[in-house]
């Protein structure tokens, strides 16, 4: 993985990456996301890290499934191909447009309810193969897009808006990535900018399997007080709060903080988000160590988020199928087609 | 009692123990009469189950070489004491049964009405081998052996058959054992019994240069020789064989010689959702893509492909019907799932299908449903079925014109972006409803756009207002027109007095059909008919049925469903399309057809 230096920051749609493009050139069309929603903030990151990593826009392909996260393809990219697709089947999907053409990067991104409700079976599945892929979860706790509903990465005990408690055990899609062999492992909060982009970058980079599970709060559904998926926010004083399907104009919240500390994003409820920066010494490249680690923070209430597992030499689909370098959709007759002259000896054996 | 006597026109039944290397054995058999110049086709019958259950391969010989199932059995070879009662009492009054003699059997056991003729079977094998597999394989060709006399087969043509399969493949011992075997059964009949019987093999010369195997390797090798890249599938009976007996014909043609790399890409997926999402996938971005599978993968499968028709995606499907609904007769045939395939998914669909008759159509329209998905954007399904996949069946041979290039549809490439073609993926600039589209990563800033299974405007943007959408569907519709010159054509066969009556079918019903036709004929009832190979209808469709005052619509399902589709489709008067109805899950006979549409046609002016 290469890291390229980081441009200043003062003009940032004037300036030009190695490619050639400004950022602006990796933007897509205007989002319709409620103001305020993770969900954007995590599609400003893709924008940064792309155009940090002087990727050629086109070479891109961004697939989805369905939900308000899977919507944000449409709102970055705007010059890549992208294809929403159904729900909780993205993956698959992707799958299949890796496997047509190896030569392109694939962007995945999908909400919780996308991959860990409806689409669990494909998320696993697609993380056992080692599918070459950025996928990114933009997970919020809730189905936003059909207003607000648990979904299944809702913690036990967590409050709906309207007061009722989530009484299942929530799925892990962290967990459920390392335990299948997924080999770039990370957590992230959409209201982490300074973390969330180098993570992107990284998984953007990598030679298999990488999995961002990103905290991002539904601000209309999953940001009340009793949510544990939601940010501190000064809606608190803002008479809109009490007003169902009202979203007030606002801004993200965005969080620093030094590796190692744990940070707490106080709720108006007093409840906490809390979010630890892995430990200096911590070793992401062994999984193991990566799973216990995880499971004792998580009993403690806390989320850790960061780069938890990653193997640098990971391979992907294409390695374990054998798959030829050039790409299968640029293939005519003349490399695929056996001929007539193999067919009539078919025909022969078959008399 | 009259014995049954025919020569070259006779149904043999073997009757066996799943697992116990009959199959090998009865192909042989069926084999040996063809190269007799005899056509045999012969059908597997089984359980949903892997060893030790019952299965049974009704071969039926004909000269005249019709395909379709006959229904009665002549000659039983009874191997399975299990279903030895039910095995029994279906012989044919006249008719002939061979089994095993080595243990005695009471007279009960037996009907006076049949000739009963007792080979030792297992006594020979015993006396001849020592290892227990080698007694119970050997034991089967000692059959054939037994069999070849009885039926007057030349021994000639197994030793071809034995030499081919073995000689100069390492397989020298074999060859012996095997020659060995069918001796010992020749010999036993020479010495003991009176042979040749009166049902026999004569020379013929009916076979010529067709070719004789199963339809889903067939589609196999037409996925092949189409240019499929990417497979994606789920096992199901019956078209577990298709993606199998693709990776068997990809290993051997499709790997690059220089690096020993692959030129296809096989993921077995962990359901069928996945499967078809892989295929979409695969398909959206220019690699031609199919999946297989039967009715319980087609329900899995229909919101992607309700996707695929909106967002315009070529995908192909193989299915192979079985018994439906639900888990339904999973080893049994139907022809079932047409409204399921021709309307999949919610909303207003319409799908393409093609109707293949047998192997040789397996090839050349599976092969043709790639370049249709291409050209089309759309799924294409392939509709065959249990009795023609996982059957051999004699077919003319496959060909292949090396001249042709794929046909990769509408596809704008970079230079035609650079030098300013406009591009609006949901455009009907032609006039065919067909839109252009673009590849992922053609061009740096031109062309890209946002494929989605929302409404859209013509330039592929968000849209739900109301002549966007309106727009759109429209020129689905029309695209679905222009499919109907595109797709696989009627096939007319006129009758040979002019009539009124006509007959519509498609399909695995075909071989029984042409058969069911002539006899029909013979009989002074003349029809008209008309097999149908894809939907959507051509116009001929309509005309076919608006010159006939009674049609009727031969078909293996229990809801006359493509009857619907042409009632629906071209809003023909019910009354005037008679359903013909066969759908127990055994193949549709001839005879079925004759009684059928004979009692229908005199009840008319009687
Ligand atoms: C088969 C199917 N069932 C239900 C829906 C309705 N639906 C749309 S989005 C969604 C949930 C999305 O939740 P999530 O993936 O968490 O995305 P978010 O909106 O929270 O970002 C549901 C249930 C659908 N589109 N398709
Ligand atoms: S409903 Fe929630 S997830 Fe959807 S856009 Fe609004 S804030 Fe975001
Ligand atoms: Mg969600």
């Amino acid at each position: 993985m290469t890291y390229i230096a980081k441009p200043k920051m003062h003009h940032p749609t004037l300036q030009t990456n190695k490619v050639g493009y400004t950022r602006r050139d990796y933007e897509g069309r205007i989002s319709t996301l409620c103001a305020g929603c993770g969900h954007d903030s995590i599609s400003a990151a893709v924008i940064q890290a792309c155009w940090e990593l002087d990727i050629e826009p086109h070479r891109v392909a961004k697939l989805s499934g369905i939900g308000c996260s899977s919507k944000t393809t449409d709102y970055f990219l705007g010059a890549s191909h992208g294809f929403n697709t159904v729900h909780g089947r993205m993956p698959s999907v992707l799958t299949g447009a890796n496997l047509a053409n190896r030569e392109l990067l694939y962007l995945g991104v999908s909400g919780d309810g996308d991959s860990a409700s409806i689409g669990l079976g494909q998320f696993a599945n697609a993380m056992r193969r080692g599918v070459r892929m950025a996928y990114i979860v933009e997970n919020n706790g809730v189905y936003g897009l059909t207003k607000g509903q648990f979904s299944a990465t809702a913690d036990r005990g967590a409050k709906n808006k309207k007061g009722a408690i989530n009484n299942d055990n929530p799925i892990d899609l962290v967990g459920i990535a390392l335990q299948l062999g997924a080999t770039y492992v990370a957590r992230s909060f959409s209201g982490d900018k300074a973390q969330l982009i180098p993570l992107i970058k990284g998984a953007m980079s990598h030679g298999g399997a990488a999995v961002i599970d990103v905290i991002s709060p539904c601000v209309t559904f999953n940001n009340h007080g009793g949510s544990t998926k939601s940010y501190d926010y000064i809606r608190q004083h803002n008479e809109a709060v009490s007003r169902i399907d009202f979203i007030s104009p606002s801004s993200e919240i965005t969080t620093e903080y030094a590796p190692g500390a744990v940070v707490d994003v106080p709720q108006h409820d007093g409840s906490i988000l809390r979010l630890r920066k892995l430990h200096a010494d911590y070793d992401p490249t062994d999984r193991d160590a990566a799973m216990s680690y995880m499971h004792a923070r998580a009993a403690r209430g806390e989320v850790v988020t960061g780069l938890l597992y990653l193997d640098p030499l990971a391979t992907d689909l294409h390695t374990s199928l054998n798959t030829c370098e050039q790409p299968l959709n640029t293939m005519g007759a003349q490399l695929l087609c056996p001929g007539s002259e193999a067919l009539n000896k078919i025909n022969d054996a078959l008399r | 009692m009259k014995r049954i006597a025919a020569i070259n026109d006779f149904v043999i039944k073997f009757a066996n123990v799943n697992g116990s290397g009959s199959a090998s054995a009865n192909e042989l058999f069926a084999k040996a009469v063809m190269r007799m110049g005899v056509p045999v086709s012969p059908r597997n019958i089984f359980p949903s189950n892997i060893q030790g259950m019952p299965t049974w391969y009704e071969a039926r010989v004909c000269e005249k070489g019709y395909h379709g199932r006959r229904g009665g059995v002549d000659m039983m070879v009874a191997m399975n004491p299990q279903t030895w009662d039910t095995d029994i009492a279906e012989i044919s009054p006249g008719g002939y049964l061979l089994y095993d003699s080595t243990r005695p059997q009471p007279a009960s056991r037996f009907r006076d009405d049949v000739l009963t003729i007792g080979v030792p079977l297992t006594d020979i094998a015993n006396a001849a081998y020592t290892d227990p597999r080698q007694r119970q394989l050997f034991k089967n060709i000692i059959y054939v052996g037994a069999l070849s006399v009885l039926l007057d087969v030349d021994v000639a043509v197994f030793d071809t058959l034995f030499a081919e399969q073995y000689k100069g493949k390492g397989k020298e011992r074999l060859l012996e054992a095997n020659v060995q075997a069918l001796h010992l059964g020749r010999d036993y009949v020479k010495q003991h019994l009176q042979a040749p019987l009166d049902i026999r093999v004569q020379r013929a010369d009916n076979v010529g240069d067709q070719i004789f195997t199963d339809g889903n390797s067939a589609a196999a090798l037409g996925l092949v020789y189409g240019g499929a890249t990417v497979a994606a599938w789920y096992p199901i009976t019956p078209s577990t064989s298709i993606p199998e007996m693709f990776a068997k014909y990809c290993e051997k043609f499709r790997v690059d010689p220089d690096t020993g790399q692959n030129r296809f890409a096989i993921v077995q997926a962990e359901d069928e959702l996945a499967s078809i999402g892989m295929v979409v996938g695969a398909g959206w971005n220019g690699a031609r893509a199919f999946t297989a599978t039967s009715g319980p993968g087609i329900s899995l499968m229909t919101e992607f492909i309700g996707l695929a028709y909106f967002a315009e995606i070529p995908v192909t499907i193989v299915n192979v019907q079985r018994g439906g609904p639900s888990t339904g007769m999973p080893t049994k045939t139907q022809q079932s799932d047409l409204l399921a395939c021709a309307y999949a998914s919610h909303g207003d669909t319409k799908h393409v299908l093609l109707f293949p008759q047998d192997p040789h159509e397996c090839f050349t329209h599976s092969a043709a449903a790639l370049d249709l998905a291409e050209r089309l954007q759309t799924p294409i399904f392939v509709m065959t079925d249990l009795d023609i996949g996982m059957n051999q069946r004699l077919c003319k041979p496959f060909v292949w014109d090396d001249n042709k290039e794929y046909d990769r549809g509408k596809v704008m490439s970079a230079e035609e972006l650079e030098a300013g073609t406009p591009f609006g993926r949901y455009k009907d600039v032609d006039g065919d409803g067909i839109p252009w589209r673009t590849l992922p990563g053609t061009h740096p800033t031109k062309g890209a756009f946002f494929s989605r299974g929302t409404s859209r405007n013509p330039q592929a943007m968000y849209s739900e207002a109301g002549p966007d959408y309106i727009y759109n569907m429209e020129r689905l519709l029309r695209k679905f027109k222009t499919a109907e010159s595109m797709v696989p054509q009627p096939i007319f066969r006129q009758a040979t007095a002019p009539t009124k009556l006509g007959v519509i079918y498609y399909g695995s019903t075909t071989p029984a059909m042409r058969e069911a036709l002539d006899v029909l004929e013979r009989n002074g009832d003349h029809l008209d008919a008309m097999r149908l190979c894809a939907f959507p209808f051509p116009d001929s469709v309509r005309k076919f049925i608006a010159e006939h005052d009674k049609l009727f619509v031969v078909e293996q399902n229990r809801d006359a469903q493509m009857r619907s589709m042409l009632i629906n489709e071209l809003e023909i008067d019910p009354a005037k399309l008679v359903r013909v109805l066969h759908y127990d899950g055994t193949p549709i006979t001839a005879r079925f057809i004759i009684s059928t549409i004979h009692d229908c046609v005199h009840k008319e002016v009687a």
